[in-house]
C-alpha cells in the first residue's frame, strides 16, 4: 500500500465500507444471526436458559397441544381477516370519497389520519374506556331508554377480539386511506373524462378500471397491514392484557410471556419460529408480484 | 328553486346534489368515528370522579377541573411509586433524543454510501436489511438480550438506543438511499473533480441540500420511538421505562380505586408529543409514511 494511489481489495472505497459497518452488523448479526439462533434453539429443551440439548420437534408438538397457543392463532386469524377486509374497504372508500374534489379535504384527511400518530398503548386505553362495561357505550345507550341494549365486548370471551379489532381499525385505516388516496391521485384524468363521455357510472369505473389498475397499491398495503397484524402486541397489553381468561391472547404475547416471564424459552422460540414462517408465507406472493414477472417483462 | 343569480361572481359553489350530499354525509360520519375517542379522552380528563360515576362518557363536563392533569403528571401511581407520568416523560426524552440522532446519523451516511459509493456486496447487505425488516421482532428478541448482556449494557439507556438504531435502520436507510440516488449525479461528480472526499461531499454538499428528507426521517423516528412499548419494556431497564410503559402501568394497575379522569389525562399526555408533531407537520408526516409504504 506504500504510496499506491489506487489501493485495491478491502481498503478500496474504505470510507463507504466504514459507513456501512452498522448496516452490515445489523444485517448479519441481528437479522440473519439472531433469527438462525432462535430457529436453532427452538429444537432444544431450553427452559429458563438456552441449553444445547436437541429434542427435535418436541417444542412444536407441545406448542400445538397448548390451548393458549391455539386460542392465540385463532384470534390472530379472526383479527387478521377482518382487519384486512375492513381496512382495505374502509380505507379505499374514504380515499374515494376524498378524491371527489371535496371541500375541506385537508381537514378530513387530518382527522382520518391522526390516530395513526398515536401509539397502540394510547389507542388501547382510550377504547378500553369507551367500551368500559360500567360507564361506556352500553351505559350511555341504556341511559337513552334502551334498557336491554347490550354492548360490552371487553367482558365477553367470545367478542373481546372484535373490541381489539374496532380499536385497531380506528388506529390504522387512516394509513390505508392515505396510501390509497396517493394511488387514486396517480390515476390518469383522461380515464375519468372518457368514462364521463361514455356515460359509465362512477362506481363501475372504480370496480372495473381503477381498482384493477391499483393492484400494486393494494398489494403493498396488504403487506403493510399483514406485517402489522403479525406484530399485534401492544394493543392487547393495553386493552385486555389477554383477558378475560385467555380469550384475547395473541402469538406475539405468547412468545413474550414464555420467554421473559414464564422462563420457558423453548416454547417462546418455537412460537416465534411459527410467526416467522407465517410472515415468510405472506411475503412470498408479494415478492413474486413485485419482483417476479415485472423484471422479465 | 328557480331563482337565478345575477351576481357577476366567478366559480360559485353549486347547490348540493344528492350524490354530493351522500359524499359529505359519508365523510362526516367517518370524521365523527375518528374524532369521538379524542373527544371522550378530553372530556373525561376534565371531569371529577363523582361526575364520571353519575353521568355519561360523551357529555361535556359540568364543572371543569384540571386536577386530573396535575395528578397524572405529578402523583399518579405505578405499583409502589407515586411520582406521576413525568418520570416516564423524561425517560422517553432521554431515550428519544439520542436514539433519533444516532439512528439518523448512521442511516443517512449509510444511505449515501449505498447510493454514491457502492462497493462489492453493498447491495446484498441492503437487500438483507430490507427483507429483515419484515421479520417479527419476537424472533430476534432473545438473542438480542443475550448480546446486550454480553456487552454489559442490558437494561440501560445505551441498550435501548442501540435497539432503536437497529430497527430503524431499514426504513431510514431506504429513505436516504432513494433520496440521494434521485439527486443529480453531476453534483457528486463535480465535487469529486474538485477533490472532495467521502465525508466532505456528504457533509458539505449533499447533507445541506437534503433538509426535507432529514425532516421526514426525524418525524418518522420521533413518532416511532415515542410510541414504542415492546423494546422499552425489555431493553431499557425498570428505571428507564419510557412513557408508554409507565402509562400502561398507571392505567392498568390492579390495586387502588380506578381514577378514570386521571387515566385519560395521562393517556392524552402520552399521546401529545406525536400528536403535536403530526398536526404541525402534516405534509411531511404523510411523506414519511408514504415512504414507509413503498418499500423496495
Amino acid at each position: 500500500m506504500s504510496g499506491d494511489r489506487r489501493p485495491s481489495g478491502l481498503t478500496r472505497n474504505l470510507n463507504a465500507k466504514i459507513a456501512a459497518v452498522p448496516m452490515i452488523l445489523t444485517a448479519l448479526v441481528v437479522f440473519v444471526g439472531c433469527s438462525i439462533w432462535s430457529i436453532g434453539y427452538s429444537f432444544t429443551s431450553s427452559n429458563s436458559l438456552p441449553v444445547n440439548e436437541f429434542v427435535g420437534l418436541a417444542q412444536y408438538e407441545r406448542l400445538f397441544k397448548t390451548s393458549r397457543w391455539i386460542v392465540s392463532l385463532k384470534n390472530i386469524a379472526i383479527y387478521g381477516v377482518f382487519s384486512i377486509f375492513f381496512s382495505l374497504t374502509m380505507g379505499f372508500l374514504l380515499a374515494a370519497l376524498l378524491d371527489q374534489k371535496v371541500r375541506f379535504e385537508n381537514v378530513f384527511r387530518t382527522i382520518f389520519l391522526y390516530p395513526f400518530a398515536l401509539s397502540f398503548i394510547v389507542t388501547g386505553l382510550v377504547w378500553q374506556w369507551i367500551l368500559n362495561p360500567t360507564f361506556g357505550i352500553e351505559h350511555v345507550v341504556r341511559g337513552l331508554g334502551f334498557e336491554t341494549f347490550s354492548f360490552a365486548p371487553l367482558s365477553d370471551r367470545n367478542t373481546v377480539i372484535y373490541a381489539l379489532l374496532i380499536a385497531g381499525l380506528w388506529q390504522g385505516t387512516g394509513l390505508v386511506m392515505a396510501i390509497m388516496l396517493a394511488g387514486l391521485r396517480g390515476v390518469d384524468e383522461e380515464i375519468w373524462k372518457a368514462s364521463r363521455v361514455e356515460g359509465i357510472p362512477a362506481w363501475r369505473v372504480y370496480v372495473s378500471v381503477i381498482i384493477p389498475m391499483m393492484k400494486p397499491v393494494f398489494v403493498t398495503t396488504l403487506v403493510l397491514i399483514g406485517s402489522g397484524i403479525v406484530r399485534l402486541y401492544d394493543l392487547v397489553i393495553a386493552m385486555t392484557n389477554g383477558g378475560p381468561g385467555a380469550s384475547s391472547e395473541v402469538p406475539a404475547k405468547y412468545v413474550y410471556d414464555f420467554m421473559f416471564s414464564r422462563g420457558n424459552l423453548g416454547q417462546g422460540l418455537a412460537a416465534s419460529t411459527i410467526m416467522l414462517i407465517v410472515v415468510i408465507t405472506i411475503m412470498i406472493p408479494w415478492i413474486y408480484i413485485e419482483y417476479g414477472p415485472k423484471k422479465r417483462a | 328553486m328557480s331563482v337565478t343569480s345575477v351576481e357577476p361572481s366567478g366559480a360559485r359553489p353549486r347547490r348540493l346534489s344528492p350524490s354530493r350530499f351522500m359524499i359529505y354525509a359519508g365523510l362526516f360520519v367517518a370524521a365523527v368515528y375518528y374524532l369521538l375517542p379524542l373527544y371522550v379522552m378530553v372530556v373525561t380528563s376534565l371531569k371529577g370522579m363523582p361526575e364520571i360515576r353519575l353521568g355519561n362518557i360523551f357529555s361535556p363536563p359540568m364543572e371543569i377541573t384540571f386536577q386530573p392533569w396535575v395528578t397524572a403528571w405529578d402523583s399518579a401511581c405505578t405499583g409502589l411509586y407515586c411520582e406521576g407520568l413525568k418520570v416516564g416523560f423524561w425517560n422517553s426524552m432521554k431515550i428519544l433524543i439520542p436514539s433519533v440522532i444516532v439512528s439518523i446519523a448512521i442511516a443517512s451516511v449509510n444511505g449515501y454510501a449505498l447510493s454514491n459509493w457502492k462497493f462489492k456486496g453493498s447491495e446484498v447487505f441492503f437487500t438483507i436489511l430490507i427483507i429483515g425488516s419484515f421479520i417479527p421482532y419476537q424472533v430476534m428478541l432473545y438473542p438480542l438480550v443475550i448480546i446486550m448482556r454480553e456487552l454489559g449494557i442490558f437494561g440501560t439507556l445505551t441498550a435501548i438506543i442501540v435497539v432503536h438504531t437497529i430497527f430503524g435502520m431499514p426504513i431510514l436507510t431506504l429513505l436516504f438511499r432513494n433520496y440521494f440516488a434521485a439527486l443529480p449525479v453531476e453534483l457528486f461528480k463535480a465535487a469529486r473533480v474538485d477533490g472532495a472526499g467521502f465525508w466532505q461531499i456528504f457533509l458539505q454538499v449533499l447533507a445541506p441540500m437534503s433538509l426535507p428528507i432529514f425532516v421526514v426521517a426525524v418525524i418518522l423516528q420521533v413518532t416511532g420511538i415515542w410510541n414504542d412499548f415492546l423494546f422499552g419494556v425489555i431493553f431499557a431497564g425498570t428505571e428507564n421505562y419510557p412513557m408508554t410503559v409507565q402509562l400502561n402501568n398507571i392505567v392498568n394497575a390492579t390495586q387502588g380505586v380506578k381514577e378514570y379522569n386521571v387515566n385519560m389525562a395521562a393517556t392524552i399526555l402520552t399521546g401529545a408529543v406525536p400528536l403535536i408533531i403530526y398536526f404541525l407537520s402534516g405534509r411531511y408526516f404523510v411523506r414519511g409514511i408514504a415512504a414507509g409504504a413503498v418499500k423496495g
